[in-house]
């Protein structure tokens, strides 16, 4: 299969990147080639195989279910680009 | 007085506890070199302040018989991609410039803990993505590594290259790198030092600015077998902060290097031989055989016959998980945000695509692209199924040995100014020999093994069973003895 520039454009909006006009078509032609490459795991056969998502063996454990960590709004929002009373402020969403 | 920057760990060690210099004089004599070789761009934040305060604070508990370990007073540098509590942290990203975490990952506050001063913070590829350090939105690290018939700019590979660098260059005692798909042990291999990946587990990855969050592993970046060995006894460890962090018992790593290793089976893989390797590969892979076979190990050949499948299921599996951990650089929280007055997706919009550069921006489509409705299964559910045969292949070889060799990377360094220009497959063929180990999550460790033809260094890699660091360790130290690789960088060398 092979990327063009609107799908380009459309991954481009769910990863959201804005991408120029001018640089969909040469990504397109990038990220062709690497799908390209990659297609060859096509040709193993892994009938019945389950899918390994991670190599760690170790099962999750319990803890007691209490808070370990918070009451520290300074720190969180030390960062954050813009804030106010305590919260993040992000541009205005609800019209 | 012996040159205080060119100090193992365990000489440093030694020398602290009888007195022979103290950590403050360690610590001022790393920090000269740094400036020295500051054209180097190995670091992209430096502390001398904090070192020195830390210095300071451990010759005082050493002065008070309060010594805390094997590395309390020693000098090292932190990756840039460990959080560090009120010292910028920032991937080598545009996005994170400024970014002053409010804690300490877990690693670096073990190496804390255990007295280890932190000299600063070290360059690297963008979010650790790339095999030679020319990602970093901080500019290109140098290798202290010149070939002897050319001065061209050499690459420290990457994507720990600035913590490669240091180390090599004698700029610390030893520094933390990360390893995804060979991120610790190709610079390693690249700048003639000893880079040790652990088993997936080892080391707690909280507080590390995550990139593939499956594949992801800190360790020890030092200039000797028996360094990665005390270092990794300090870095690791069972941490609640760390879902995937192994509650296993911790042994005393330094303790394996018994410097016998009679008996011992070392696997030599056959598709890691594929047509083209280069001569002077092989014969330095041959000439390990041969150290090891010395020693007394026996030496099979073993086959993992999906090798030549792990590099394309790596960079599925890995941009797809960096697509979703890269998800939080939004310009909400911290970092940058680029506004211009419209409306929240588009503040998403611009913020990243001022803020990731061109690599980083590729492998998130790539990821994005093949976790999208449609394609899920294709990609990212098949690269899955392929590395569970991977993890297999590892399984199977292993009831049969109990190390494998092999080399660490299928090149000596390459230059600056054409790693610029290859295109991202021929990039990521560097990885070609690390990416196996780190899709079955197993400990692989680079020691350098001799010079190219050009007088660039090469390594070799042991890679072990999950959980037996040890194993690796006390091989690499007897290939270590038999190679006797004491070569400098070029740049360290008189006259230069």
């Amino acid at each position: 299969m092979s990327l063009d520039k609107a799908t380009v454009r459309k991954i481009g909006f769910l990863a959201r990147l804005e991408i120029p006009e001018e640089d969909l078509e040469g990504l397109a032609h990038e990220l062709n080639g690497i799908l390209g490459w990659v297609e060859q795991l096509q040709q193993v056969n892994t009938e019945g195989v389950a899918p390994l998502a991670s190599v760690s063996e170790t099962r999750l454990y319990w803890r007691d279910d209490v808070v370990t960590d918070g009451a520290m709004p300074e720190k969180v929002l030390a960062n954050a680009p813009d804030g106010l009373d305590g919260y993040f402020l992000v541009p205005k969403v609800v019209e | 007085m012996t040159d205080l920057t060119s100090l193992t760990l365990a000489e440093a060690r030694d020398g602290l506890a009888k007195g022979e210099f103290t950590s403050v004089e360690l610590t001022g004599a790393c920090l000269a070199a740094m400036e020295a070789r500051k054209d180097l761009n190995a670091f992209i934040v430096t502390c001398p302040e904090i070192a020195l305060d830390r210095a300071e604070a451990s010759d005082a508990r050493r002065a008070k018989g309060e010594a805390l370990g094997p590395m309390d007073g020693a000098p090292v540098a932190i990756k840039d991609l460990f959080c560090t509590e009120g010292v910028q942290t920032t991937a080598a990203s545009k996005i994170l410039q400024g970014f002053k975490p409010q804690y300490e990952s877990t690693v670096s506050a073990r190496l804390k803990a255990g007295g280890a001063v932190m000299l600063g913070k070290t360059n690297l590829d963008e979010f650790a993505m790339g095999s030679a350090n020319i990602t970093s939105a901080y500019g290109n690290v140098v290798s202290p590594w010149q070939a002897e018939d050319d001065a061209a700019p050499l690459v420290p590979g990457g994507s720990s290259g600035g913590s490669a660098a240091a180390v090599a260059a004698r700029m610390c005692l030893a520094a933390t790198g990360t390893d995804t798909g060979g991120s610790i042990r190709q610079p390693a291999a690249f700048t003639g030092i000893v880079g040790l990946k652990p088993t997936y587990g080892r080391c707690s990855r909280w507080g590390i600015v995550a990139f593939a969050s499956s594949l992801d592993q800190a360790g020890p970046m030092t200039r000797s077998v028996r360094d990665a060995a005390i270092m990794l006894g300090q870095m690791a460890g069972f941490d609640a902060k760390d879902s995937t962090s192994a509650n296993v018992a911790l042994p005393d790593f330094e303790k394996a290097l018994t410097g016998d290793i009679r008996g011992l089976k070392v696997g030599v893989p056959k598709e890691y031989r594929p047509i083209g390797l280069a001569t002077e590969i092989a014969a330095l892979w041959d000439q390990g055989i041969t150290w090891l076979k010395d020693a007394g190990a026996e030496v099979v050949e073993i086959s993992l016959p999906h090798t030549d499948k792990a590099l394309a299921t790596y960079y599925i599996i890995a941009p797809a998980e960096a697509s979703s951990n890269l998800a939080r650089y939004d310009g909400v929280r911290y970092g940058l945000r680029v506004e211009n007055g419209g409306n929240l997706d588009e503040m998403y919009m611009k913020t990243r695509a001022a803020g990731f550069g061109k690599e980083v921006k590729r492998r998130i489509l790539i990821g994005t692209y093949v976790l999208s409705a449609g394609y899920y299964d294709a990609y990212y559910l098949k690269a899955q199924k392929v590395r569970a045969l991977i993890a297999n292949d590892f399984r199977e070889a292993f009831k049969q040995v109990d190390v494998i060799l092999t080399p660490t990377a299928p090149s000596d360094p390459f230059p600056i100014e054409g790693g610029a220009k290859v295109d991202p497959i021929t990039m990521y063929l560097n990885d070609v020999f690390t990416v196996p180990a780190s899709l079955a999550g197993l400990p692989a460790l680079s020691l350098p093994g001799g010079l190219s033809q050009r007088g660039l260094p090469l390594g070799l890699q042991l890679i072990g069973r999950p959980f037996d660091e040890e194993t690796v360790l006390r091989a690499a130290q007897a290939m270590e003895a038999a190679a006797g690789f004491t070569a400098v960088p070029t740049l360290l060398r008189e006259g230069k």
